[in-house]
């Protein structure tokens, strides 16, 4: 037999004087790193298949097992890097493309790490949340260059223009596109049941709307992708807003692949398409081939929706992405959702995850001063996505120019992800991307729900604080004001483009 | 057009891009119209002394021009001869000058270091105004402004209204009045303000009142939403020029009332609008307006301590921001109303008061002329 060149990432420890032989460990890994021989009525552990999800060890009852790196270094090389040359073990064994999950794991540059948040001194008092009131809510959607006023018989003021739709947010930040069935039903029903809970939404991908949670449709955005699954009249009325999905941070121009074994009944009703085919998006829209595309598709969409729904573009942030976002706006998004580089996703080529797209904060000062300079910016929202660790990166993002953020990764860790990475291989052990049914009854989705919004409580609270020190008491103040933030580290031309001075000035 | 900001050097030491302040505002308004001197407004400031540091104080006054009403009486600081040259050139290449002088002023051993201070009664060609079929006249001549305060270096227009006029510089208020023989002026309303900067040196274009055609704005506070605001209003064609913060207010201003014609009440609602908590127990049609409003004008949303005064030609406002972390008094007697920080500064020229209030947080005092102002009476002379 011919050896696996690939040697194990990690390695499994058990403490034979603690270890019980409960089998729990067995019975919680879905990568089969534990076995039981009952033979010798022994727990036994296997690190070759371990994912690091630390399933086993958070559940076992005596603390007993230890992940750790495997200890089989290579030669030191800092080009080599041990996960280049395992990689290219992996293609000449499979001649396949490798494959990922969530987002970029390279150590590219974080800026947020980089940018330090102001507060108030004596000639402007600082604001304590807890005695004043701190305003977070957000409203997203086109907003009119003014508003025109007209005195009824009464002398009293009437409002004489009409306001687009808008999306009302109880604090700026939503839950990002992850779809049922790249998702379990339990984590899709969290997800909608806190968006419902919080005052904000959850995005439904590309993956349909479950007739199960119809009840949250008022607080849940639907995506159209581009390959159109579970979208009819009903599905685009019942939600709150509609998003095209053009890109996404994690895959800029790549399509998306739902493997047929996990399209059960559930997931073939809601998606439309039949029970065990592959569900594949196409990378591109294929009646979006270029702007005016777009601007018909969302027409289409208004039309459909009878003008009532914000429509939401998302895009990656490539290149160009402050074009494309203004082309965007001018073809009629009254949202723009950019989702950057470190951006997730339940499976990309990890040759693109990691290496095609820019930083979200670049793209989304980029895209804010790009819609002001064309005076703009009023048109639509703007939507940040692309990996938001804590408050205080959604704080930045909001000073940059956002006006909400998504939340993906965020959002899984909160329901109890690892990052181990491997939601493509569908064996989730914390039964969040997973459609197997005895993997997913781990997750309950109350509690889920109940963890997502502390999360959400959490987060908000802190915003608050941060709002309150530097003597604002309204998110609107926060957003797009760079004056209040400051650069450490950052070359000229990155504080250039990011539109804020270095620490000092 | 691309303007850059303008260190003038020789009275301008601002070193951070927003100057804030503390500070002392005051305010008087004949509502019949009747014009009376600057040395009562004068008097009002020096008893705030304490809340300035001689770092700027300023005036305006509505009405002292009726001999040139209709043309705009541009009052402007030049550092020099070939400053005063190139503003010429451009003034000339837009205006037709009817008159220009020195602005008459007083040595007084406090102020050191004044520019060249002079006024300019101008009407706009009507050739200039052909020329751009989508701008109306105030629209030229706040462009204008713009690129006077932006591009010509060492010169900055600090008033530029119609029978009113903007006196400010570095130095206390009471001194800054002196030097500029306010009493000599009668208006039927002053503003002004006595400044306590604490981010920067003063200068003289930093002073207050800032102005922007017949609007005055003095400002006692630190407008914390700064950055948001001036990105805000470099959408509708607005360029910060002037290092401070007060500048936006005086341009939110212009633009609510004059560019989009919302009234006092909705234009003092867009920029420190009632919490969404109240905006939510408003009846349908008031709630719908204000939401509107709020939504729209997030941008111009006025945040941090402050407490504003807004001259024009029919009146002024005063307002605080949503918290009322700034004094703002208002007061009555006759046809006079008054405002100030401190309510010892209006006892100060009328003891006797009908009525004296705090403005509320977020609710403007709306002061306003109850006559037509074709024909302003002279004040009978006070005993």
């Amino acid at each position: 037999m011919r050896r696996w060149l690939v040697q194990p990432e990690f390695k499994v420890e058990r403490d034979p004087a603690r270890c019980i032989q409960c089998q729990v460990c067995v019975r919680q890994c879905a990568n089969d790193v534990h076995s039981y021989d009952e033979d010798d009525e022994l727990v036994s552990s296997d690190g070759a298949s371990c994912v690091g999800c630390h399933r086993c060890a958070t559940l076992c009852p005596t603390g007993a097992i230890a992940i750790g790196r495997s200890q089989l270094d290579f030669k030191p090389n800092a080009n080599w890097t041990p996960e280049n040359i395992r990689n290219v073990y992996k293609q000449a064994e499979g001649g396949g493309v490798l494959l990922s999950s969530m987002g970029n794991d390279k150590p590219w540059r974080v800026y947020w790490d980089h940018l330090l948040l102001n507060a108030a001194q004596v000639t402007n008092p600082s604001i304590d949340p807890l005695r004043e009131p701190m305003e977070l809510v957000t409203y997203l959607g086109r907003k009119p260059d003014q508003v025109r006023v007209e005195r009824g018989p009464d002398g009293k003021a009437k409002l004489a223009t009409e306001i687009a739709p808008q999306l009302k947010l109880r604090t700026p930040i939503m839950f990002s596109a992850m779809s049922y069935g790249s998702i379990s039903y339990n984590a899709s029903r969290a997800l909608a049941q806190a968006a419902a809970e919080a005052g904000t939404f959850a995005n439904t991908g590309e993956g349909g709307l479950h007739t199960d949670f119809r009840p949250y449709a008022s607080n849940m955005i639907v995506q159209v992708a581009s390959g159109r699954f579970g979208v009819d009249p009903d599905y685009l009325n019942i939600a709150a807003a509609v998003e095209i999905k053009i890109g996404q941070g994690a895959k800029p121009g790549i399509g998306g692949h739902l493997p047929g074994e996990k399209v059960d009944a559930a997931i073939s009703r809601t998606r439309m398409i039949p029970q065990g085919t592959d569900a594949i998006s196409p990378a591109p829209h294929h009646d979006i081939y270029s702007i005016e595309d777009l601007l018909q598709l969302i027409c289409a969409i208004k039309e459909a929706t009878g003008h009532r729904k914000p429509v939401s573009v998302k895009i990656a942030a490539v290149h160009n992405v402050s074009a494309v976002a203004s082309g965007a706006v001018r073809a009629g998004a009254d949202i723009v959702a950019i989702d950057g580089l470190r951006g997730g996703t339940g499976a990309a080529p990890t040759t693109i995850r990691d290496n095609v797209g820019i930083p979200i904060e670049l793209a989304l000062a980029a895209v804010d001063s790009r819609l002001r300079e064309e005076g703009i910016r009023n048109r639509a929202s703007l939507v940040a996505a692309g990996s938001f660790r804590s408050a205080a990166d959604v704080a930045k993002a909001i000073a940059l120019g956002a006006d909400a953020v998504y939340i993906g990764t965020a959002a899984a860790v909160a329901m109890g992800c690892h990052l181990c990475q491997r939601c493509y291989t569908g064996k989730c052990n914390w039964g969040i991307a997973t459609q197997d049914p005895f993997l997913t009854k781990r997750l309950n989705p109350d509690v889920a729900t109940r963890r997502l919004t502390n999360l959400l409580r959490g987060w908000s609270l802190e915003i608050k604080e941060m709002l309150g020190g530097m003597g604002v008491n309204a998110i609107e103040s926060l957003r797009g004001n760079r004056e209040h933030l400051r650069a450490v580290g950052l070359s000229d031309r990155e504080m250039a483009i990011l539109g804020v001075k270095p620490a000092g000035e | 057009m691309d303007v850059q900001p303008n260190p003038s050097k020789e009275f301008a030491l601002s070193r951070s891009e927003r100057d804030s302040a503390a500070c002392a505002v005051g305010g008087i308004l004949n509502e019949q119209g009747r014009t009376f001197d600057g040395s009562r407004i004068l008097r009002m400031m020096a008893n705030m002394h304490d809340r300035s540091n001689g770092l700027g104080g300023g005036f305006a006054a509505y009405g002292i021009y009726p001999e040139h009403k209709d043309l705009y009486a541009f009052h402007v600081m030049l550092d020099n001869a070939a400053a005063r040259e190139a503003f010429e050139e451009f003034l000339r290449r837009y205006y037709e000058i009817e008159t220009e002088e020195v602005i008459p002023t007083a040595p007084l051993r406090e102020i050191r270091n004044r520019p060249i201070l002079r006024r300019y009664f101008v009407s706009l060609r009507q050739r200039v105004l052909g020329e751009h079929y989508d701008l109306t006249e105030q629209d030229l001549v706040v462009r204008h402004v713009m690129q006077v305060n932006g591009n010509i270096k060492g010169a900055v227009v600090f008033s530029s209204g119609k029978n009113m006029g903007i006196f400010k510089g570095v130095g206390y208020p009471e001194d800054i009045g002196r030097f500029f023989r306010i009493e000599e002026y009668e208006g039927y309303l002053w503003i002004s303000h006595g400044r306590f900067p604490t981010n920067t040196t003063g200068w003289w274009g930093g002073a207050h009142p800032f102005g922007l055609l017949d609007f005055a704005v003095v400002h006692n506070g630190e407008i914390s939403s700064y950055g948001i605001n001036r990105r805000y209003l470099a959408n509708f064609g607005y360029h910060c020029t002037m290092h401070t913060d007060t500048e936006v207010v005086t341009y939110l201003f212009d633009m609510l009332l004059r560019k989009h014609g919302l009234g006092i009440e909705e234009a003092c609602i867009a920029l420190a609008p009632p919490f969404w908590d109240d905006i939510e127990r408003m009846e349908p049609q008031k709630r719908e307006l204000v939401k509107a409003l709020r939504i729209t004008y997030a941008g111009a949303l006025l945040n941090g301590p402050f407490g504003v005064i807004l001259g024009h030609t029919r009146g002024m406002i005063g307002f605080n921001d949503r918290i009322k972390l700034r004094p703002m008094y208002a007061a009555r007697r006759g046809d006079e109303v008054f405002l100030a920080s401190e309510e010892a500064a209006i006892r100060e020229i009328s003891p006797q008061l009908d009525s004296v209030w705090q403005a509320d947080g977020g609710k403007p005092v709306i002061c306003e002329l109850k006559v037509p102002l074709a024909a302003p009476e002279k004040e009978p002379a006070r005993a």
